[in-house]
């Protein structure tokens, strides 16, 4: 499903390099649960913006659904992000203007569905996550939780395979961040390929596989990592 | 298409949810529409109040004026000119600005003393009663001959055969009523040129209308007329002969001329309001950023982005355009009620400013919509 092979990525800071992806390869099978797991600074992030295909690594093959995403333009990333990758950010990263519904609408806009069939799906998908009494609510108008379930519902709607959730729990409390971990184990079951980035042992062990980030290279264990 | 009802629908709604940024940023284009549009109607409609006058009058007319004011000529002077074979007839007259008054109605007139064929030869016509004839000029009589205009003010009515009002210290009665011309002429009082001399308290008289034989003569009656002038006046400097056909293309000219520059002044104003549309939607992408990012991250294409922020652009000036054309309506009927006139609303003008107001939204908005759509997700996503 997802194929990461010798990624580098390197950012100059003023007078400092970073290494930021450093060798770094993953594969990842269909509905496979990984956490990728590690503190600020680790890289982390810059490997969840490569999956996201919010960013392109300087060398290395990232193959994504049988699909070279370093040979893809800037329309086709776009295509990927909206058809294949659902989207979970740490700050739920809703549109405050619209409506619950209408947020879990949007990416269904950018694939050009009718309206009809729109709605149909983001209300279905509201739905699965327990939140079609709260459709017409704003974001301001929800708690962090069922925000972050908002979130979901809008991964969901795509019909994307993959969920990448950047550190799904992270502006939440430990009751709703249960919920939110509770809610992305079911995911698994059913059958979706989850990604999740944290830098929280704890949460990382849920998950089937965890692969620790240390200094932009990837390690199995975390008795690897620490060795470094 | 789909994409582009759903990105007007999201203009619409952002450009309510800030009723009091979008209503000043519109601002600049409602007062640059409300600029063309009044300025070039006002002068459209003025020079076609003066050219109906003018053209009413005959391609056959000339106009004879003396301008030197040490010379003075009286009417059987101005009669001499009728002698040449070119020339039908002649009409002199006097104007004495005034003020009628009826009742407790004042109204300033323009009374203009006349003989028996000036109505025929200027192309009057009477609805009701009669013109000025001979008589009265022999006897010097109180009469007028009223146009609709000056009917209307003096006596809110168009019966006014028999009716009587106070001008120069005189009671005139009317005995006719001129018919509705649309130009100046309807705000003209004839009286006899006699009498009219005498409120002057001179017989010097100044213009005349000279009628010539047929249109295609018109060349040969004004040179008989420059000739007999110089004969009369003995000094080619004092007097002018007009043809009528010239002076209206002459006026035409001048009167486009002056509305394209008017309407040229008003569209540097609308420019200005473009640059304050740019401003707002540059402060717009940036206050947006992360809007962008979300959009980018679950799909939007740049075009997507591009097309979000143009057509927002686009609907600022439009809708400011035709608040400006609403509003620019209402002044010209408050200029029209002011002003005593019908000015229509030149249509001419008002598509060409919502055309121009169309262009200054993509032109202004492309820059911040391009800037938007250049984002990278990542970028806009870490900046809040």
């Amino acid at each position: 499903m997802l194929i990461l092979e010798h990624l580098y990525k390197t950012y100059y800071v003023g007078d400092e390099t970073v290494h930021a992806l450093d060798d770094a390869s993953l594969h990842v099978k269909p509905a496979e649960f990984v956490a990728i797991c590690g503190p600020s600074g680790s890289g982390k992030t810059t490997l969840m913006n490569v999956i996201g295909c919010l960013d392109q690594p300087d060398s290395g093959r990232y193959i994504l659904d049988g699909v070279d995403v370093a040979e893809c333009s800037d329309n086709e990333l776009s295509m990927i992000r909206s058809e294949k990758i659902g989207f979970v950010f740490q700050q739920f990263n809703l549109l405050d203007s619209m409506s619950a519904l209408e947020n879990v609408e949007l990416p269904l806009i950018y694939q050009k569905l009718s309206q009809k069939e729109r709605i149909e799906r983001a209300k279905a998908a509201l739905d699965q996550v327990g939140l079609s009494n709260r459709m017409l609510h704003r974001p301001s108008q929800l708690s962090g939780g069922q925000q972050q379930r908002v979130a979901i519902a809008r991964a969901l709607a795509s019909n994307s395979r993959v969920i990448l959730a950047d550190e799904p729990t992270g502006n939440l409390d430990s009751k709703s961040g249960n919920d939110v971990m509770r809610m992305i184990q079911r995911l698994s079951s059913e059958g979706y390929t989850i990604v999740l980035i944290t830098h929280n042992e704890e949460i990382a062990r849920q998950a089937q596989r965890t692969v620790y980030v240390r200094d932009g290279r990837l390690f199995r264990s975390l008795e690897e990592a620490e060795q470094l | 298409m789909t994409m582009f009802f759903n990105s007007l629908r999201l203009a619409m709604r952002s450009t309510l949810a800030n009723k009091m940024r979008s209503f000043l940023t519109m601002l600049g284009i409602i007062i640059g529409v409300m600029s063309v549009i009044i300025l070039v109607s006002i002068a459209q409609s003025t020079t076609s109040s003066i050219t109906n006058a003018i053209s009413s009058m005959g391609s056959d007319l000339l106009t004879v004026s003396v301008t030197d004011e040490d010379i003075t000529l009286d009417l059987d002077d101005f009669m001499t000119l009728a002698d040449y074979d070119g020339i039908a007839g002649v009409a002199p007259y006097l104007t004495v600005s005034s003020t009628a008054r009826s009742g407790s109605t004042y109204t300033s007139v323009s009374a203009v003393g006349v003989t028996g064929d000036y109505m025929e030869i200027a192309g009057s016509d009477l609805e009701s009663g009669r013109g000025i004839v001979a008589s009265d000029l022999e006897w010097r009589t109180y009469t007028a001959v009223i146009g609709s205009g000056v009917a209307g003010d003096l006596f809110e009515s168009y019966d006014v055969i028999g009716k009587t009002f106070k001008m120069s210290g005189h009671t005139f009665t009317v005995v006719g009523l001129l018919s509705e011309s649309g130009s100046s002429n309807d705000s003209q009082i004839l009286i006899p040129l006699t009498t009219a001399q005498r409120i002057a308290d001179s017989t010097a008289i100044t213009s005349a209308y000279v009628q010539a034989t047929s249109t295609n003569t018109v060349d040969i009656a004004q040179a008989q007329a420059e000739y007999q002038m110089l004969l009369l006046t003995r000094d080619e400097d004092s007097y002018d002969v007009y043809n009528m056909s010239e002076l209206l293309d002459t006026l035409d000219d001048v009167m486009s001329t002056l509305s394209l520059m008017l309407g040229g002044i008003a569209a540097i104003s609308l420019l200005v309001g473009g640059i304050g549309i740019m401003n707002i939607m540059l402060v717009s992408v940036a206050e947006r950023t992360r809007e962008i990012g979300i959009r980018k991250a679950i799909g939007a294409r740049r075009s997507h982005i591009m097309m979000q922020f143009l057509i927002e652009a686009c609907v600022l000036s439009i809708l400011g355009g035709l608040i400006g054309l609403g509003l620019s309506a209402l002044g010209l009927q408050i200029f029209g009620m002011i002003a005593d006139m019908t000015i229509a609303i030149e249509w001419r003008a008002a598509i060409i400013a919502l055309l121009f107001c169309v262009v200054i939204g993509v032109a202004f908005g492309s820059y911040p919509a391009a800037k938007a759509s250049k984002m990278t997700p990542i970028e806009a996503l870490q900046r809040n």
